[in-house]
């Protein structure tokens, strides 16, 4: 009987060490945005960098903010997120190294196709979403500091509604992800600001669809930073900067632009075009 | 083995609790061979004599020595048998493990022999019957080579038939030379083993006599009281 | 997507024993069975001193036990995240986001559950065997190998009980491992990025299993117990 416990402790041990020392030798930790990993284009991507690298790249998909956040404490060596004014603030305050444009995609506004705010077909994203505050409809908001939320909150500003116009029961603050914030208004035949890739992969879709895009205050970019190795020493500074300079090769802008669902493309690489 | 341990002297033995002494100047030997049995009410401290003398409980006062080192050379059997919850066999086989006997497997089997118990060898030890149970107590002590043996109230939860037989092994152990200090409630018991008597009320002893004349003849009007069945 | 069709892909994905499937349910259990077993190759020996042992303090541990069983997950994700950030105490072990910060935050909320409950079933198994044990030379320290061997059916209960409440759990594994796809994506954290993206099927599918190895575990649970109720008598 005490031979028995021995031998079942040694096989517990054994086991516990097995489960934990399966760790590939290469790899980075890569903090993007829900929408990059919901739409389905890491999936698309990564397997061909790790054909060409030999690099693995866990993806943590989170908000941009909480994404840049992740950055900033270390625990992600790459981040890879859309809400350039606090990219620019991430590399000013000395936790990125640099920032390069990848690609956009742009935001479409989702609704119930009952149309209670008679906005269907609409162009002028700021006019919608003050009809929508005026006549009170439902609208779901990601509220979860992510590069999404920031677009919306500056479209509301932009409309000139803020601060306590946000408030009341029409705006529902879920404080989750993109596809959530989708499964929310479908629910509740709310509309949403999503992002179109996000959109194009959402498959509980129920009575949702775009009634409002085309707005060039939609354009969504995505840039990609390396965290600066000199505030956190554990980043893999050669392997993140390999992936960065994949992504903006014409090898990698060429993977993302074959990315597509049902023939439609959902983001389109513009590394090379200034200033984006 | 080496010398024998007996005999037994508990010397002027106290227990105390709560202000109450619950056993009060308590004096006797138990030479070696033979079965000597406590009587006495409810509450005479027949039970606490019997674990002070084993070494469960220290004494307040007086003390409890033996002639040579008697470490696990004494067993008991309690009044209610602790089971382990594992089969009849491996009950035994745990009592010698914990004394670290040389063979415990073999022993376990001789026991197992001994008392007739192999048809259940394998049975829970929980699921027997209160005879079994006892009977099981008293083998897994016989297994660990005592000599001398403490019984509580070895028959207070069984019925006639069980406690015949148990009665038939404690004289059956007795002749087998094993020294057996013991307790009863029941009288008749007394009577049919016990070749001496200790006599307690109220903590102390009262009489201490050889059993036939504590029987025909007692000495003090406590033990008149007692064997007449009168409350004391 | 109706629910009729996402219950119908979500038994295909089974049946056919789909690869990425399989990957997602391998990881979710050698986690847990590792949680598990770490919470009791620590968690019994510490539970049995607990029982066997008095100090000054001890009933505020024992309070403090007892009430950490009901430690809320994400707390406990909480704790580990701050721990293993590369901003925190841990962090030169680079192991927020693996397999094995997982298994850290599951620990925590098995570990109280099964020192708890040792503490508890070697008490009563104790004060039943006290007379018996003590007669044998067998107290203290030396009494707990027989005493967790008696107690075993309750203690495996009480194993089961804390791979459930791991297996299930998605708040703390969600945190600390990142649901990184292939890496730290298990059951429950694939269950809640898959009903995101409105993929009901995997979502549902996963959900069956998880279903399925609880009623496993209640099944086992009931069967320790009945066993030990036979050897209990």
């Amino acid at each position: 009987m005490f031979n028995r416990r021995i031998v079942l402790s040694l096989a517990l041990a054994t086991f516990a060490s097995a489960a934990v020392a399966q760790t590939p030798e290469r790899f980075i930790v890569v903090s993007s945005t829900t929408s990059t990993t919901d739409s389905g284009l890491f999936n698309h991507i990564l397997p061909l960098f790790k054909a060409k690298s030999g690099i693995d790249v866990r993806v943590v998909s989170q908000g941009t903010g909480q994404a840049l956040d992740t950055g900033r404490r270390g625990d992600a060596d790459v981040v890879f997120v859309h809400a350039k004014p606090q990219e620019e603030k991430f590399i000013a305050d000395g936790f990125g190294v640099e920032r390069k444009p990848v690609m956009y995609n742009d935001f479409v506004l989702i609704g119930p196709k009952s149309d209670p705010a008679g906005i269907k077909g609409a162009t002028d994203i700021v006019a919608a979403l003050k009809t929508i505050q005026t006549k009170q409809a439902p609208f779901v908001s990601r509220g979860d500091k992510s590069g999404t939320h920031a677009a919306e909150l500056s479209l509301w500003k932009t409309a000139g509604i803020e601060g306590e116009q946000l408030k009341g029961a029409w705006y529902r603050e879920i404080g989750q992800g993109m596809g959530a914030a989708l499964n929310t208004a479908s629910a509740l035949n709310g509309y949403v600001l999503s992002d179109r890739a996000t959109w194009l992969n959402f498959k509980n879709r129920g009575e949702l669809a775009i009634v409002v895009e085309g707005d060039k205050r939609l354009f969504n970019q995505y840039g990609v930073i390396l965290v600066n190795p000199a505030k956190h020493t554990n980043v893999k500074a050669k392997d993140g900067q390999a992936f960065i300079d994949w992504l903006i090769s014409p090898e990698g802008q060429k993977a993302i632009g074959d990315y597509k669902i049902n023939g439609e493309v959902l983001f389109f690489p513009n590394a090379q075009q200034p200033g984006a | 083995m080496g010398a024998s341990i007996l005999p037994l002297r508990a010397d002027g033995l106290a227990l105390i609790r709560d202000g109450q002494r619950l056993l009060d100047n308590m004096s006797f030997v138990i030479p070696q061979g033979g079965i000597t049995t406590i009587v006495g009410p409810n509450g005479a401290g027949k039970s606490l004599t019997l674990r002070l003398c084993h070494g469960l409980i220290l004494p307040d006062e007086g003390n409890v020595s033996w002639a040579h080192d008697a470490r696990l050379r004494h067993a008991m059997v309690f009044q209610q048998p602790v089971m382990l919850r594992r089969s009849v066999r491996e009950n035994i086989v745990h009592a010698l493990n914990a004394v670290a006997h040389r063979s415990p497997q073999e022993r376990a089997n001789e026991a197992l022999a001994r008392f007739n118990l192999n048809a259940l060898a394998d049975r829970p030890a929980r699921l027997l019957s209160g005879g079994e149970r006892q009977k099981l107590a008293i083998a897994r002590a016989w297994a660990l080579e005592p000599e001398v043996l403490f019984l509580d109230e070895p028959t207070s939860q069984l019925d006639p038939a069980a406690t015949r037989e148990i009665e038939a092994l404690i004289l059956a152990l007795s002749q087998e030379g094993l020294t057996i200090l013991m307790t009863t409630h029941d009288l008749g018991q007394a009577r049919r083993l016990a070749d001496r008597i200790l006599f307690f009320n109220r903590g102390r002893l009262i009489e201490d006599r050889d059993s036939a004349s504590f029987f025909d003849a007692p000495e003090t009007p406590q033990a008149r009281a007692f064997l007449a069945g009168e409350l004391i | 997507m109706d629910v009729t069709s996402a219950f119908a892909e979500a038994f295909s994905l089974i049946t056919r024993l789909d690869t990425g499937f399989l990957a997602i349910v391998g990881l979710s259990l050698r986690v847990t069975f590792t949680a598990v077993a770490l919470a009791a190759l620590v968690g019994l020996p510490l539970g049995a001193w607990l029982a066997m042992t008095r100090f000054p303090g001890r009933s505020v541990l024992v309070v403090a036990i007892n009430a950490l069983m009901g430690l809320p997950p994400v707390v406990a994700g909480l704790i580990v995240f701050l721990m293993l950030s590369r901003s925190g105490p841990l962090g030169g072990w680079g192991l927020l986001f693996t397999p094995a910060a997982m298994v850290m935050a599951q620990t925590l909320l098995v570990l109280p559950i099964v020192v708890s409950l040792t503490r508890a079933t070697l008490e009563e198994l104790w004060t039943e065997y006290r007379d018996h044990l003590t007669s044998l030379g067998l107290t203290g320290h030396r009494a707990i190998p027989t005493l967790l061997w008696d107690g075993r059916f309750a203690l495996a209960t009480g194993l089961l009980a804390g791979f459930g409440r791991a297996s299930a759990e998605v708040g703390a594994v969600l945190m600390v491992g990142g649901n990184i796809a292939h890496y730290t994506r298990t059951m429950t954290t694939a269950i809640a990025l898959e009903t995101s993206k409105g993929d009901l099927p995997l979502a549902l599918g996963l959900g069956i299993v998880l279903m399925t190895l609880t009623l496993a575990i209640n099944a086992a649970a009931y069967a320790a117990s009945r066993i030990g109720a036979r050897y209990a008598g």
